[in-house]
C-alpha cells in the first residue's frame, strides 16, 4: 500500500533511474540566459546583417523553447513517456498550421485585393 | 472471476518492463494525470498561436498611431524575462523539494516562485499603464488591440497561476505532501513552465521583432 501511495506522488515518465535533480535547472537557466541575452543583444546590435535579423531571432527562440522542453519540462523520448511526446508533436503540428496559414492567407488577400485608389477610379 | 482478478492486480503491481506496454495494465495515476495536464497545456498553447497569428497578421495596422519600435522599451521586457526565467527556476527547485518531502525548502521556493511571478506581473501592468495613460490604448489601432489581447492574455494566465500557486501554499499547510496535493503542485509546475514557453515567443514576435 504504501508502494503504491508512493508511485502515485511521482512525476509522470519519471522513475527511480532518471529523477530530475537541481542540476537540470542551472543548466537549463544557464542554457536560456545565454539564449535571451544573445537575442536581446542582437535585436539591438548593428553587427548583424537587417534582413538576417529575424531569421537569426526565431532561431535563437526555437532553441530557447527546445531547452525549456528538455530541462525544465523533462519531456523526452522515453518511452514511457510517448504519448507525452506524440501530443507535442501534434501541438506543434496545429500552432504551425495556424500561424503559418493565417499569415500566408492574410497576406495573398492583401496581395490581390483592390486598393482603396484603384477602387475610387473604377467607380468614375 | 476471482483468477482473472488475481492476474490483473499482479499486473499492474508488478510493472515489469520486459512486457509490451498493452499488456502491463493501467498506467500509474500520476502518469494519467499528467498527461490529461499536458493536452490542456497544448490546447493552451494553441489559444496562444491563434493570437499569435492575429498579432502576425495585424502588427503593420497601426492606423497613424504609434508602431511597436517606438513605444516598446527592450530593458524593461529583458527584466520581465529575467524574472520569468528565475520564477521557472525556483518553481522547479520548489518541486524537487516537495518529492524530498522538505517542507521549510518546498514553502522557501514556492513563496520565491510566487514573488517574482509577482515582480513580472508589475512591471507588465506598469507597461500597460504607461501605454494607456500616454493615449496609446487598446482602441488605438489594430496592432495596439493585437498586442493588448496577446500579451494581456499571458498576463491573465500568469496571475491565475499565482492565485493556484497561493491556493498550493495552503493545502501544503494545511493537509501535507499528500499523494493528491503533490500532483497538483505538479501540475502547477508544468502550468509555470509552459507559461514561461509562451513568453519566449511573446518577446521574440512582439518587443524583440518589431515593426522599426
Amino acid at each position: 500500500m504504501s508502494d503504491l501511495s508512493e508511485a502515485q506522488g511521482q512525476a509522470p515518465g519519471v522513475n527511480e533511474h532518471s529523477r530530475p535533480d537541481g542540476r537540470s535547472y542551472l543548466i537549463g537557466l544557464a542554457f536560456a540566459l545565454v539564449l535571451t541575452t544573445a537575442s536581446f543583444w542582437a535585436s539591438s546590435s548593428d553587427l548583424i546583417y537587417g534582413p538576417a535579423l529575424p531569421v537569426l531571432l526565431a532561431v535563437l527562440a526555437i532553441a530557447q523553447m527546445g531547452v525549456h522542453l528538455v530541462f525544465f519540462l523533462h519531456i523526452s523520448s522515453a518511452p514511457d513517456q510517448t504519448n507525452n511526446f506524440l501530443a507535442l508533436a501534434f501541438g506543434i503540428f496545429v500552432v504551425g498550421l495556424i500561424v503559418f496559414g493565417s499569415m500566408l492567407i492574410m497576406s495573398n488577400l492583401n496581395h490581390a485585393m483592390v486598393s482603396m485608389d484603384q477602387l475610387m477610379d473604377m467607380q468614375r | 472471476m476471482s483468477q482473472s482478478h488475481l492476474t490483473l492486480v499482479h499486473n499492474s503491481d508488478a510493472a515489469p518492463h520486459d512486457l509490451p506496454l498493452s499488456e502491463r495494465g493501467p498506467a500509474p495515476v500520476s502518469n494519467v494525470v499528467g498527461y490529461g495536464f499536458w493536452l490542456f497545456l497544448l490546447s493552451d498553447i494553441i489559444i496562444f498561436a491563434a493570437l499569435f497569428a492575429a498579432y502576425a497578421v495585424l502588427s503593420g495596422s497601426t492606423a497613424d498611431g504609434p508602431g511597436g519600435a517606438q513605444i516598446f522599451d527592450k530593458d524593461h521586457v529583458f527584466l520581465e524575462t529575467l524574472f520569468l526565467l528565475a520564477s521557472s527556476v525556483t518553481c522547479g527547485f520548489g518541486g524537487l523539494a516537495v518529492q524530498r518531502n522538505d517542507l521549510r525548502p518546498s514553502i522557501f521556493w514556492l513563496v520565491a516562485t510566487f514573488f517574482l511571478g509577482a515582480c513580472f506581473l508589475v512591471l507588465e501592468v506598469s507597461e500597460f499603464a504607461s501605454l494607456v495613460t500616454s493615449g496609446d490604448g487598446p482602441t488605438k489601432s489594430a496592432f495596439l488591440s493585437a498586442f493588448f489581447i496577446l500579451v494581456g492574455t499571458h498576463g491573465l494566465h500568469v496571475s491565475v497561476g499565482m492565485l493556484w500557486l497561493v491556493v498550493m501554499l495552503a493545502q501544503i499547510l494545511t493537509l501535507g505532501f499528500k499523494p493528491m496535493v503533490r500532483r497538483r503542485l505538479f501540475c502547477f509546475s508544468l502550468f509555470w513552465h509552459a507559461l514561461d514557453i509562451v513568453w519566449i515567443g511573446v518577446f521574440t514576435i512582439v518587443y524583440l521583432g518589431a515593426h522599426q
